[in-house]
């Protein structure tokens, strides 16, 4: 049987399958933050050196996490719409950035909030931090560029130019603790290393991490929803879409 | 982990400042998302229905003349 996989690249068929996909995710992500936040704040135990201060690490790592997965999202759906000129994964990357800015801005939020007790400052220039503000900065680059340009596949152009040159941030950022010597503590996991924490808040930390995940996708898939109704707003089928709905 | 009572848990050891700053923020960002979003499609849906209406409104004239 032949799968046609351009099917979904129509923006009118996603529209229809992100919708019904997006009370999933929601769920999902709210189900999960529960139990994470349950394990993070009633079974996880003590920190040895940094006390209850580092029960930020709920939200810290996840928030970072995603700031550089999203951002390599939306880099090869950039990537994939410059290549291909497939309207879809342009409107896709458009609908991540926000997003990806906002945990972007609360992995730097909270870190500062963490910092400040554990080292004594709210901020340093050191490779992590300064890494990390550079990628909101590419964020807020790339919305603003396309928000500046009228013509919408012109601005995804200019954004995927963006995206793809800032990409190389990611592993400045990943590595940074490892190339540079950095006040920032090593990778919280690595797939080499057995966890250096216990292991209800390594759990607690991944749960939250799920749950985040699922936050983004709906987040995005909604976001996305929004921008192919006012890309294709003259369509035959919005225009359908509207009459069912009355 | 068990929490000696409420305040013992707003307190957080000492830390109560930055750990629930941290999740107020998170807090806040994410339901401001969720508004922003939200409010987005409600208007973006109004607007579309008007289109709708109107260019029902324009055919409408025309099959009258």
């Amino acid at each position: 049987m032949a799968i046609n996989w351009f099917k979904y690249s129509s923006p009118a068929s996603f529209y229809f399958l992100a919708g019904k996909m997006i009370p999933f995710f929601s769920i999902a992500a709210v189900v999960l933050c529960v139990v994470g936040l349950y394990i993070g704040f009633f079974v996880a135990p003590t920190d040895f050196q940094q006390g209850e201060a580092y029960r930020i690490i709920f939200i810290h790592v996840p928030a970072a996490w995603m700031s550089m997965f999203l951002y390599v999202i939306m880099a090869v759906w950039s990537g994939i719409g410059l290549a291909f000129n497939t309207r879809l994964s342009s409107m896709v990357a458009t609908a991540i950035a926000p997003t990806g800015a906002m945990f972007t801005f609360l992995a730097l939020w909270t870190g500062a909030l963490w910092g400040k007790p554990m080292w004594g400052t709210w901020w340093v220039w050191d490779a992590r931090l300064t890494s990390e503000l550079i990628l909101l900065f590419l964020y807020i680059g790339f919305m603003s560029l396309q928000a500046a340009i009228d013509d919408p596949r012109r601005a995804d152009k200019a954004g995927a130019m963006i995206a793809l040159v800032g990409v190389v941030n990611v592993p400045i950022i990943y590595f940074s603790v490892k190339w540079w010597n950095t006040l920032h503590q090593g990778a919280s996991v690595s797939l080499t290393q057995s966890p250096k924490m216990a292991s209800t808040m390594l759990t607690g930390m991944l749960i939250m991490s799920l749950a985040c995940w699922m936050y983004a996708i709906a987040m995005v898939l909604i976001r996305t929803r929004a921008i192919i109704l006012e890309r294709e707003r003259h369509t035959a089928w919005v225009g359908e879409l509207q009459g069912a709905t009355q | 982990m068990s929490w000696a009572g409420l305040s013992d848990f707003l307190d957080m050891g000492g830390y109560g400042l930055y750990v629930w700053g941290s999740y107020a923020v998170f807090l806040i960002c994410i339901a401001g998302e969720i508004i922003l979003v939200s409010n987005r499609k409600r208007t973006l849906l109004k607007h579309l229905s008007l289109i709708h209406q109107s260019t029902k409104q324009e055919k409408r004239n025309e099959t009258a003349s």
